[in-house]
């Protein structure tokens, strides 16, 4: 009696507890509401199916308890039922893969046009780099890297000097622009995660990984590091700044080359 | 390694192995320190996994102290917290749970539940207790080396787990390496016992259909974790080379900390592959012999045939083997090339039907059941609870863009606490409240038990369903302390609190099992053979505790499955599998069916 | 990786459809003795036992070489794998003996089922010493190759090639020892079937050892190249 009870309890309590929580996403700041939506049919479905079988469960419990004198029924199997219970959860699993692979597949395909930058990671701060108005990013190695040239971009590569470099600052972003951001780590596995924005990627040395999106509103986001990085892995934060077009031009004409920055650096010593 | 095959030689199948040729004890030291006998070897590695295992208890009090109460002790580092994630989740995954469901239950129940007399190698199941007792050691060495344990997570992703920035780069990841490779090849020497022994080792009229659920678990779980350790061995001993010998199989060109190292051409990627080829398996390593064991005690105490045992078999077989092809959703943002996002979503949602099937035909069971609520039964209905829940929450993280927000925050830790910490848990505790008395002779308390479950399936509970709702907001994973983070609420604060303190409370009532486990050592109510009226063949032994050798002169014969409860027309409400059909004379003078009545 | 396993499954598959898995088991009751092949294995559990531990080198040496190949195949590296290694001719010679200790022990066995204890003994010893001299030659190979200059840390492919054919070594290493407790129990020169079976297990590592070196040494030579072309393809 009071098992069952408390099984129902647990089923109910964890629906209202669903929908009473304050605690639920940040409001999103990009294109992928999409994922949004997935996350939201699947809670349907699996909330569902949560509550049926617990509270199936309370009902045996509750009715087949043990007493004097009862004796179980004998039943070893049915396929009929079990084929229908299998084909039923077959479907319900399709519901939920189909919009998943539906906005997965749109992941994947970064739109033509799309406006590329890079984001480079090291314990543990972010940096950024954007092309210049060549509109060409150059090569990089960490090799090449030194107090004067922290991202380690190729001082050869003459694609490379007119990029622009952003240490210790934030990243602006005009709004509605897809965005590439080609992501690549100096010494070990981070992740670029603006919570807001919904998507994330690891950032690995030795290779260039990628994700795209578009930033829909205009606001001041923090960058996490998701992908544990040593001891200051939660102080390795970052801001993204989401503004208008002609805000967005006033900020990038105020920032730095990488030959700038070298000239700079050398006409210190 | 090759020694051990050609060990024991012989062709006469163990199962008709006459009495004289077992192995026997002469001193007190070969009978219970350095023994050949698997329900021995089986306790061993219980009283050792269960050791550990308050450590790493121990180790989720501190980190859930520091997360409820950020800055308040200041005996918890940064460097400290790391480390004990790392140690905490490496022993509850390895050293606790795949330890004593293998080397543990696996040890006791496959010989007695199969009829056997013993492992068919039991020198190499001895060894394989005493390389995992090493491996325990090592692992506990490194605690005190020089830097401390190494602090890279569990998943000791390189190229951050041998660099300075992660604590115990120094000393503590050669020992963490070292520790994993004794005891893959000592698992290797048990788990060939296991699978052998269900081969060769089973008795007359035991066909692979009348087995009981456990043994297929356990069996299954065997097999898969003999061709997904070495992924893990190969991948230790790779990166211990890269750490010792300053070889590159992981780790490309690389500035640390301002630091041109010498490194080149290595890949980071490769660990995750390895790692995880060997991850994901494991999760159904240490599931599928809960999902055996579960059966057996959902069926014995409800006094029905599990529904659906056909069924059963085939999911267990089928989950073993599609869990070879899934390992990359654990590396959906890693990376790897996007476009695997799509093989791997669908291959992860596929393992959802055969599971939800196996759920289904739990809570089928119960239907028209006779339910006697006993502790094994409470927590087997704990499982289903908690394993519907873990299990759901995995069709979040299997599908492929979900991921993309909530992987590595506290959705995905809730998650797999869900599903493969509590659910499995409960299990092991269930299984020994059931098994205690054929081990011991006594019963555990049964108030006691009581309390303990029910503190530990609601605590448990309450600490691990809100906290997916952290991960919902963006509360990321492995973070010493939050901080100051705009998007965060202060409430989640309060939260954070609230499951600290069920956290110390599960934790504290887990001393109560504790306690009555030795206690009732001493105390207990004397069992009898069987106690719960169950059919499988353990509870038939003609001894209780069953002496070395198990059966006394003759094997038992098998006439029938393990699960003829309630059957229309018998006598009582259950049929021993050695109790010969009516009508036909009984082939072997065994019986002594259980004298308990 | 996975050929490997999908071999590991189609045994296991076969097995299985030979165990009537899909019987209804409440419906039988009875001794299992009406039902042939569903019983204990009656394979020797040493046998048995062989088996399994060879699907576990196996998976072992699957995942080395996956491991190497999905290497040689990540190609967005922008550090060159290091140049190929060369194939010295000693390799050759080493492949050779490993060939003959795999013959002379699959002859042996052969004699121990005839009873024929001289030419058993003959057989062993000669397995024993072709394979020591297989394993003296690779630590040759690997001492030319460091003295020109190929040390293990100096590319990625240089130490996958050390630890393909260390670990390697090592099996074979393992296998001598169980070979010299072989042949001390075929010495006194009486057929016992334990002796028998030692042979036996011997001869099948031995082969399985050849194989996966036979595997190991297409690599080595660049033999395997087109596969691995393959495997990027289908990677990428
Ligand atoms: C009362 C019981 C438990 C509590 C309170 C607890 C608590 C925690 C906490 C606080 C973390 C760290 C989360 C983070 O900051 O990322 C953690 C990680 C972990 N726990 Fe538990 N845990 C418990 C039981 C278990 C069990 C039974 C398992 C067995 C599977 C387990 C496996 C893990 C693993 C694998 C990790 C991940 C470690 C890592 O991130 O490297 N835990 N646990
Ligand atoms: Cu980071
Ligand atoms: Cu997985």
């Amino acid at each position: 009696m009071v098992v069952a009870l408390v099984l129902v309890l647990v089923a109910v309590g964890s629906v209202v507890f669903h929908l009473l929580s304050p605690w639920w996403f940040t409001p999103i700041a990009s294109n992928w509401g999409y994922i949004d939506a997935t996350i939201n049919i699947t809670f349907w479905i699996t909330g569902f199916v949560f509550s049926a079988v617990v509270l199936f469960m309370a009902y045996c419990v509750f009715r087949f308890r043990h007493v004097d004198g009862r004796r179980a029924a004998h039943q070893p199997e049915s396929t009929r039922l079990e084929s229908w219970l299998g084909i039923a959860t077959a479907v319900g699993v399709a519901a939920m893969l189909a919009p998943g692979l539906f906005v997965w597949s749109q992941f994947v395909t970064v739109p033509a046009g799309t406006a590329e930058l890079e984001v480079v990671g090291q314990q543990w701060q972010w940096s950024f780099r954007l092309p210049g108005k060549q509109g060409r990013l150059g090569t990089s190695d960490p090799q090449y890297v030194s107090a004067d040239n922290p991202l380690g971009l190729n001082p050869n590569d003459p694609k490379g000097r007119d990029n622009i470099v952003i240490v210790g600052d934030d990243l602006h972003l005009p709004i509605g622009k897809p965005v590439k951001l080609l992501l690549r780590s100096l010494d070990v596995v981070h992740d670029f995660w603006v919570p807001e924005f919904r998507a994330k990627m690891d950032l690995l040395p030795g290779l260039v990984t990628y994700f795209w999106f578009t930033p829909t509103k205009v606001g001041t986001y923090e960058i996490l590091c998701a992908g544990f990085c040593g001891i200051g892995h939660p102080q390795m934060r970052g801001s993204v700044v989401v503004e208008e077009e002609n805000a967005y031009q006033a900020w990038l004409g105020k920032q730095q080359t990488f030959e700038q920055l070298t000239k700079k650096q050398l006409a210190k010593k | 390694m090759g020694e051990v095959i050609f060990g024991s030689g012989g062709v006469v199948p163990a199962a008709e192995l006459p009495d004289v040729e077992l192995y026997h004890a002469k001193t007190w030291i070969t009978k219970y320190v350095f023994s050949q006998d698997a329900k021995v070897i089986a306790v061993q590695y219980s009283i050792t996994a269960m050791a550990i295992g308050v450590v790493a208890l121990v180790l989720s009090w501190l980190m859930r102290l520091q997360l409820g109460f950020p800055g308040t002790f200041s005996f918890i580092s940064a460097e400290g917290y790391y480390q004990f994630i790392t140690m905490h989740g490496m022993i509850m995954v390895i050293y606790l749970l795949t330890a004593l469901f293998l080397g543990g239950f696996g040890n006791y129940l496959i010989p007695l539940m199969v009829g056997a007399r013993d492992m068919v190698f039991p020198y190499a199941n001895m060894l394989s207790y005493w390389l995992y007792l090493l491996a325990v050691l090592v692992l506990v060495a490194s605690i005190f080396a020089p830097g401390g344990p190494t602090g890279a997570g569990w998943t000791l992703y390189p190229p951050q787990a041998i660099l300075g920035g992660t604590p115990g780069a120094e000393a503590g990841i050669i020992l963490m390496l070292l520790s994993l490779i004794l005891f893959i090849i000592g698992f290797t020497m048990g788990g060939l016992n296991y699978v052998v022994t269900v081969l060769q080792g089973r008795t007359r009229g035991m066909t692979l259909m009348r087995m009981p659920l456990t043994v297929w678990g356990i069996f299954t779980a065997t097999v898969m974790a003999l061709l997904a350790f070495p992924a893990l061995f190969v991948a230790a001993v790779m990166m211990l080379f890269d750490r010792t010998l300053g070889t590159s199989f992981f780790m490309p060109s690389l500035v640390s900390m301002g630091e041109h190292l010498k490194y080149g051409g290595g890949s980071p990627i490769l660990w995750q592959h390895l790692f995880w080829f060997f991850g994901h398996p494991e999760v159904y390593i240490v599931a599928l012999p809960a999902f055996g064991i579960v059966s057996d005690l959902i069926s014995v105490h409800a006094r029905k045939a599990i529904f659906g045992y056909r069924m059963m078999v085939w999911a267990i077989v089928i989950i073993g083997a599609l869990s070879f092809v899934v390992w990359a959703h654990h590396m959906y943002v890693s990376g790897m090339n996007l476009n695997f996002g799509f093989f791997f979503a669908v291959t992860t949602l596929i393992i959802a039907v055969p599971t939800a099937i196996k759920v289904y035909n739990w809570v089928l069971t119960l239907w028209h059941a006779d339910i006697h609520l006993t502790v094994p039964m409470l927590f087997a209905l704990g499982f289903v609870v908690t394993f519907v829940n873990g299990g759901l929450t995995g069709l979040f993280l299997g599908n492929v863009v979900v991921d993309l927000p909530l992987s590595a925050t506290m959705f995905v830790v809730a998650h797999f606490h869900m599903v493969m910490g509590v659910a499995p848990i409960l299990v092991v505790f269930g299984g020994i409240y059931h098994w205690y008395p054929k081990v011991t002779g006594r019963m555990m308390d049964d108030r006691l038990g009581k309390l303990h479950f029910w503190v530990t399936f609601l605590g448990a509970y309450a600490i691990f369903f809100p906290m997916h709702y952290l991960g919902l907001i963006g509360v990321p994973r492995r973070y010493y302390e939050l901080g100051e983070t705009a998007f965060i609420p202060k409430s989640a604060e309060t939260l954070n609190v609230f499951i600290t303190l069920a956290a110390l409370i599960v934790g504290a009532a887990q001393m109560v099992f504790l306690f009555n486990l030795v206690r009732s050592l001493f105390n207990g109510r004397l069992a009898g053979g069987n106690p719960w009226n169950a059919t499988s063949l353990e509870w038939q032994t003609p001894e209780t505790p069953p002496a070395h050798g198990n059966w006394g002169k003759e094997l038992p014969v098998v006439y029938r499955w393990a699960y003829d409860y309630s059957v229309p027309g018998a006598e009582r409400d259950f049929i021993p599998q050695n109790q010969p059909p009516a009508g036909v004379a009984a082939q072997a003078t065994i019986t002594a069916v259980s004298a308990a009545h | 990786m996975l050929l490997f396993l999908a071999v590991v499954a189609a045994i296991s598959g076969w097995w299985l459809s030979q165990q009537r898995l899909t019987s209804k088991p409440w419906l039988e009751e009875g001794v299992q003795g009406d039902f042939p092949g569903t019983g204990a294995s009656s394979l020797p559990a040493a046998k048995l036992g062989l088996g399994v531990f060879l699907a576990v080198v196996g998976s072992l040496f699957a995942l080395l070489i996956s491991a190497y190949l999905m290497r040689v195949s990540t190609t967005s590296l922008n550090i060159l794998d290091g140049p190929k290694l060369p194939g010295p001719r000693l390799l050759w010679f080493n492949t050779g003996m490993l060939v003959l200790s795999s013959v002379a022990l699959q002859w042996a066995w052969l004699q121990a089922r005839r009873r024929q204890m001289d030419g058993v003994r003959v057989n062993l010893l000669v397995a024993a010493v072709s394979a020591l001299a297989f394993v003296a030659g690779q630590l040759l190979v690997w001492r030319q190759l460091t003295q020109s200059g190929y040390f293990l840390t100096s590319s990625p492919a240089n130490s996958f090639f050390y630890l393909l054919t260390g670990v390697h070594g090592l099996h074979v290493l393992g296998g001598l020892a169980a070979l010299g407790r072989t042949i001390a129990r075929a010495w006194p020169g009486v057929a016992t079937e334990p002796m028998r079976l030692g042979v036996e297990l011997c001869a099948i590592y031995w082969h399985f050892l050849l194989l996966i070196w036979l595997v190991v040494f297409s690599l080595v030579m660049g033999w395997a190249d087109d596969f691995a072309d393959i495997c990027r393809a289908l990677i990428t």
